[in-house]
């Protein structure tokens, strides 16, 4: 599939029209389609909706205290926001795919304890620590993928048996090491300080942003180019809009859906190391129940939960949403507790819009 | 692969099909699926493949587009004794199968639906992109030569109409360097008015000198776009002629098994002539 019919632009037009009969008679413009407006345009985007219900959340909490919306509120909920963005946008590819990651969340303590064993007990320098632990996270991610693909089963049941396969690893194996649930003192490992910089530190002080926000702008920014500008993205878009016709055009959906999985667990890992590197230590509970969090960023960013649409920009949103909603509950003086009460209210409103735009964009025949 | 069709329009009897059969039968276990079907299809010229229910239509296309593979006879492409292993060898050769169900994903552009799987690219290494704007141009492009407007190249396939969209599919295949066209009853989900505009591209594609092979169980679309019209039934080849040795009436008696179709004719005529007498 490399070569391409005409690749450069400005190519000739690829048929010749030999005794092509008088054209059909064209209806000068076709008056049943209405003029796009520039505004409809951007109601299209994927990512409108978490747009605007971001602004609305930030205006609301900074209505209740205004340190919300200056550098170092922002600076807190961008902390939370990124951890759970970063992951997000890898778990929304995956849902534009058409498939789902229940492992992501519970795979951010596996990543964080495996470093952790491996820089502790084995004794090893941190970055080797790191690039073990990154391998064992694509094996997963390939595992998941593979038995996704061939068993033709739900990615959901699949993918719920490796949550609990690594919830009980992370357990079992972090007691039978330190006979403790938590591993800690990674500081004391080699390496540590150089990795704990670029992975766990932070930037700009007084206000001490964390340096995973400028991860999660980094990671959004290349999932959005990837969905928007890449052959893979085509085929991301076109494994999770209708897989049959994606296989029948050419595109290799194995693969595709395999390398979603396996980018999925890269990325949780990822932000696993992020922060047991920030804190040195790791628990062993660590990310269980986190995976709903980037479900939940990636839907209410518009992603649908049956594949085919979506974008990162919006999952990232999504995220920031979350983040305003943990760290504004917490500054507008109320019970916690409260923020699962949101988190549930925010994913259903977001169902219901999304579940309005596909109608709207299927066009409601076949 | 070249896109560039240089046959001219029409077809002469002399040259080589481009696809052709010859004696080809199917099995499935026990059952004869196919038996003994000889069907060609050159340039520039419509074979119709007509068959009521279970004639093996769908067998003979999954033989054509290299889904099934034959147990007896030849399958030849321009003159060449050929075996498929897969619907991709068969793409490979310039024949391109427009499946009832529409290949094409709902959700996804126009222009991103129209270059699934064969995306247009610029630049090199990471900078290695998508070269939009001349996908949508080309795309705009191709399908106003099937008399198609699209305003919005982004407007998803969706919101398309089913003979747009058989278009865009149609488009899609003749674009992509297809000489030979295989429709899998491309009028049967759609309306009257729809219907004529996919015959429309039908005989368009043919105009531009593919070789299109027309699937339908319906041969009120079938003939006024067929040069040449073949009929299944139960397995068997029971028809096969050419444009002017047959009508219309003809051939729609001979799908339906004829004889049979006269029998039923007379006894429906007889009960409604006996109705009044009676009461």
């Amino acid at each position: 599939m490399d070569k391409q019919p005409m690749a450069s632009s400005g190519g000739a037009p690829a048929t010749t029209s030999t005794g092509v009969a008088p054209p059909p008679p064209t209806p000068a413009g076709d008056e049943r389609l209405a003029q796009i407006s520039p505004m409809a345009r951007i109601l299209r985007r994927p990512e409108i909706g978490a747009l605007l219900a971001a602004i609305v959340v930030a205006i609301f909490f900074w209505t209740q205290n205004s340190l919300f919306l200056k550098l170092d509120g922002i600076a807190n909920w961008t902390d939370v926001a990124s951890t759970i963005g970063i992951p997000a946008v890898a778990v929304a590819l995956l849902m534009i795919g058409g498939e789902f990651d229940l492992s992501a969340g519970v795979m951010t303590g596996s990543a964080g304890l495996m470093m952790g064993i491996l820089a502790t007990e084995v004794g090893m320098n941190i970055w080797l620590a790191i690039v073990l632990t990154m391998i064992a996270a694509g094996a997963v991610g390939f595992l998941n993928g593979y038995m996704v693909m061939k068993t033709k089963l739900p990615s959901f049941i699949v993918t719920l048996g490796t949550f609990f396969i690594l919830q009980g690893v992370n357990l079992g194996v972090t007691k039978a090491i330190t006979n403790q649930v938590s591993v800690s003192n990674i500081d004391l490992a080699s390496g540590y300080s150089s990795a704990q910089k670029i992975f766990g530190g932070n930037f700009w002080s007084p206000h001490d942003f964390q340096i995973t926000v400028l991860w999660w702008i980094a990671v959004t920014a290349i999932g959005t180019w990837v969905l928007a500008r890449t052959r893979v993205g085509n085929w991301i878009f076109g494994v999770g809009g209708d897989a049959n016709a994606a296989r029948n055009v050419g595109v290799p959906v194995m693969q595709v859906k395999i390398g979603l999985f396996m980018t999925t667990s890269l990325v949780a890992a990822l932000t696993g190391i992020m922060i047991a590197l920030r804190l040195a230590s790791t628990q062993a509970g660590q990310g269980v129940g986190d995976e709903f969090q980037y479900i939940i960023a990636a839907v209410v960013g518009g992603c649908l939960l049956t594949g085919g649409y979506g974008s990162a920009v919006g999952a990232s949103l999504g995220a920031t949403i979350i983040g305003m909603a943990f760290i504004g509950i917490q500054f507008s003086g109320w019970n916690t507790d409260w923020r699962f009460l949101f988190l549930g209210v925010i994913l259903l409103v977001a169902v219901l819009v999304n579940n309005y735009i596909r109608k709207r964009a299927e066009g409601a025949r076949r | 692969m070249s896109t560039e069709t240089n046959q001219t329009a029409q077809q002469g009897d002399g040259k080589t099909p481009l696809l052709e059969v010859r004696h080809v039968s199917k099995y499935f276990g026990n059952v004869v699926a196919l038996n003994d079907i000889s069907v060609g299809v050159s340039a520039g010229e419509v074979t119709c493949v007509l068959g009521d229910n279970g004639a093996g239509k769908s067998t003979f296309i999954k033989i054509l587009s290299g889904v099934h593979r034959h147990d007896e006879g030849e399958l030849l492409v321009d003159g060449e004794d050929t075996h498929f292993n897969s619907p991709r060898e068969a793409k490979e050769r310039g024949i391109a199968t427009v499946f009832q169900d529409l290949a094409t994903v709902p959700l996804m552009s126009i222009w991103r639906n129209f270059f699934l799987g064969s995306e247009p690219t610029k630049g090199a290494g990471p900078l290695r992109r998508v070269d939009v704007r001349w996908a949508q141009h080309t795309m705009v492009g191709e399908l106003k030569k099937m008399g198609i407007d699209v305003r919005d190249p982004d407007q998803p396939v969706g919101t398309l109409s089913g003979g747009e969209r058989q278009a865009v599919s149609i488009a899609r295949a003749v674009y992509f360097g297809a000489k030979v066209l295989i429709l899998d009853e491309p009028t049967s989900a759609l309306g009257v008015k729809q219907s004529g505009v996919v015959l429309r591209y039908v005989a368009q594609a043919r105009d531009r000198g593919l070789g299109v092979i027309f699937i339908s169980h319906n041969p009120h679309h079938a003939y006024p776009v067929g040069d040449r019209f073949v009929i299944l039934n139960r397995g068997r080849l029971v028809g096969d002629s050419r444009k002017g040795e047959i009508s219309r009436d003809e051939l729609i008696k001979a799908m339906s098994g004829g004889a049979e179709l006269e029998a039923l004719e007379h006894e429906i005529e007889r009960v409604l002539d006996d109705a009044p007498a009676s009461g």
